[in-house]
């Protein structure tokens, strides 16, 4: 069991506010993304949760016990650390028992539970080795491994895959995803990297600055964005953004389209541009257009579009999916 | 440096500092190798003569030399307990972030700056002096009789007076290991289920244990050593209670100006230290990969 409920959590380093108050509800077995650009209290909000910093005001609950004052230890959830933190010294067997031993498990039921979470996460032929003499995805599992031996109400990761390569990170993005479609457990991920929340999540919170931005699911932040920011940090690559004549048409005071969201002409359209750079991925090409009025674009075309730099283009945004925001960057 | 030329090229370059380096040990080395074979007396330097193993047998034989051993170990084992110790004590203390820092890191590592005759003096005269010590004032304030140090425990006096001296030392390279400690690890830990003991003994001592080395491997050189605290304090006194290996040594050549028997006495300190040495390589050595 592991739900954890937030309440007007505040968090302050002497006189900077971090977290200005947070309140957040964290169902049993979801896998919740914080997510936000970095410096936006993603990290302390899940150091906070995990007991590795005091809140300044506000509780917090775990099972509908509050554990506010309680040490990290007493609260009962794992975490993974962005350095993996694994014990130099030890063994990986060593290490994925510690937390074990520290509970003065018997050996034979330490041993099994190490030899259950090495087979989980493919590490029986490196159960003897320290972890100087493993690459950076097997540490990672280590540190997975770790965590899973002791059963805990809700893993926590702090950005798990930023020191790994980007074919090493999209493997292990699937396996924790994996694992947690076997184990079930609530988990808690921290991220900067929109794409990891986006395919990773049941449940994404949009932090900017320490405030909760927006909290919903993957297609409800892309599809419905609570505001401008969020609109623009969900989805790769990021929202257009247009503002005066073009947006006052939409009755808005700017209107963001998406990059998959237009489409292109060389004869009419609303928006008149250059092409700029063409970036041809295969599957895709991403245009780098500049508006008429100066306003830069990225539009998504099909991989085998023959268009070059310094092409005339006419951009229509599609009906039905133009977002309209107000002054204050909410959507309207 | 992977080519061929640059490889003699190096090796010709350092050997001036090699060469000079090994004529540096070899020539005392080869001396004292000499004298000790001699009958060599300042009191009558003309008359030498061939002695053979006499002197290495008058060493031996001396009723204070193994006494001069058991001290000059305990001397050593004393001071390296307490540095060691008291180094990581101290050195975790000091990690932590308090007002002043900079100038309590200062005042923690001044007494290594302090030459050993002055050091011992200023233990001798103001703190352990029988009538007008901090000691003595103290164990007055509390009615009692005070102690006289250097006469009641000679060997314990002047192990304190090296370990003030040292401990510095030893703080200043387990801080610095301590402050390359991950934090993360220590969080890690906690979160683990792990008491600050269980930290302190899993994860803290093992990442220490390369510094400690260094700190042991160092100071039991210098420490088998030790002479002017000795020298300016006891006298080697009560008896031969304070005398150690290098202070016995010294008597042999500046008191009896048997040179001949001191040269003796150096080279069987060489061959003991050499012997530590290889016990201390065996069985800490390891932690220096």
């Amino acid at each position: 069991m592991g739900s954890i409920t937030l309440k007007n959590v505040r968090k302050a380093f002497g006189d900077v506010e971090v977290i200005p108050g947070v309140d957040l509800n964290i169902e049993d077995g979801e896998f919740v993304v914080f997510v936000g650009p970095s410096g936006c209290g993603k990290s302390t909000l899940l150091r906070l949760i995990a007991g590795l910093e005091d809140v300044t005001s506000g509780s917090i609950q775990i099972d509908g016990k509050d554990v506010t004052d309680a040490g990290p230890a007493k609260r009962g959830l794992a975490m993974v650390f962005q350095s993996y933190a694994l014990y130099p010294h030890m063994s990986v067997r060593k290490n994925i028992a510690f937390p074990l031993k520290m509970a003065k498990m018997p050996e034979a039921e330490q041993e099994k539970r190490v030899a259950h979470a090495a087979k989980i996460l493919n590490l029986d032929s490196y159960l003897e080795r320290k972890p100087g003499q493993l690459s950076g995805g097997q540490r990672q599992r280590v540190a997975i491994g770790r965590a899973i031996v002791r059963e805990p109400a809700a893993f926590l990761f702090d950005e798990p895959l930023s020191n790994l390569d980007a074919a090493l990170r999209v493997n292990m993005r699937v396996e924790i995803s994996e694992l947690h479609n076997n184990l079930k457990t609530t988990m808690i991920y921290v991220t900067h990297d929109q794409v990891e929340a986006m395919t990773m999540a049941d449940k994404i919170v949009v932090l900017r600055a320490g405030n909760v931005e927006q909290v919903g699911s993957p297609m409800e932040l892309y599809s419905r964005p609570a505001n401008k920011f969020v609109a623009g940090f969900i989805g790769s690559p990021n929202m257009n953004f247009i503002e005066g004549e073009g947006a006052a048409k939409h009755g808005a005071h700017t209107i963001g389209i998406r990059p998959e969201h237009w489409q292109l002409s060389t004869t009419e359209g609303a928006f008149p541009g250059t092409v700029g750079v063409a970036e041809h991925l295969g599957s895709d090409t991403f245009l780098h257009i500049q508006l008429d009025d100066g306003t830069p674009i990225i539009a998504r075309a099909e991989g085998e579009r023959d268009i070059h730099h310094g092409d005339k283009i006419f951009l229509t945004p599609q009906e039905g999916r133009i977002y309209k925001f107000s002054q204050n960057g909410l959507a309207a | 440096m992977a080519t061929r030329q640059t490889q003699s090229l190096a090796r010709l370059m350092r050997a001036p500092a090699i060469i000079l380096l090994l004529i540096w040990m070899i020539v005392p080395l080869g001396m004292t190798l000499y004298y000790s074979f001699l009958n060599y007396n300042l009191l009558n330097p003309a008359s030498t003569s061939w002695a053979g193993f006499f002197n290495y047998k008058y060493f031996y034989t001396d009723p204070a030399f193994w006494e001069s051993i058991w001290n000059t170990l305990v001397l050593v084992l004393g001071v390296l307990l307490i540095t060691v110790i008291g180094g990581i004590l101290i050195a975790m203390l000091i990690d932590k972030p308090i007002f002043g820092q900079g100038i309590v890191r200062i005042l923690v590592i001044s007494p290594f700056f302090v030459m050993p005759p002055v050091a011992a003096l200023i233990w001798k005269n103001m703190i352990m002096h029988p009538s007008y010590g901090v000691f003595a004032d103290i164990a007055k304030f509390f009615g009692m009789s005070p102690v006289d140090w250097f006469a009641q425990y000679p060997l314990f006096s002047i192990i304190v007076i090296v370990a003030w001296q040292w401990l510095p030392f030893a703080t200043l390279i387990l801080l610095t290991s301590l402050q390359s400690l991950d934090g993360e690890q220590m969080e890690a830990a906690e979160m683990d289920g792990a008491p600050a003991l269980s930290r302190f003994f899993y994860l803290t001592l093992p990442h220490m244990s390369r510094a400690i080395t260094v700190v042991i491997l160092i100071q039991t050189i210098f420490l088998l050593g030790v002479y002017a605290e000795i020298l300016v304090t006891t006298n080697g006194g009560p008896g031969n209670a304070s005398t150690n290996l290098t202070y016995l040594i010294y008597r042999a050549a500046r008191l009896n100006f048997d040179i001949g028997g001191a040269a003796a006495g150096g080279i069987i300190a060489v061959v003991l230290a050499n012997i530590v040495a290889i016990f201390l390589m065996r069985a800490v050595g390891k932690n220096l990969d």
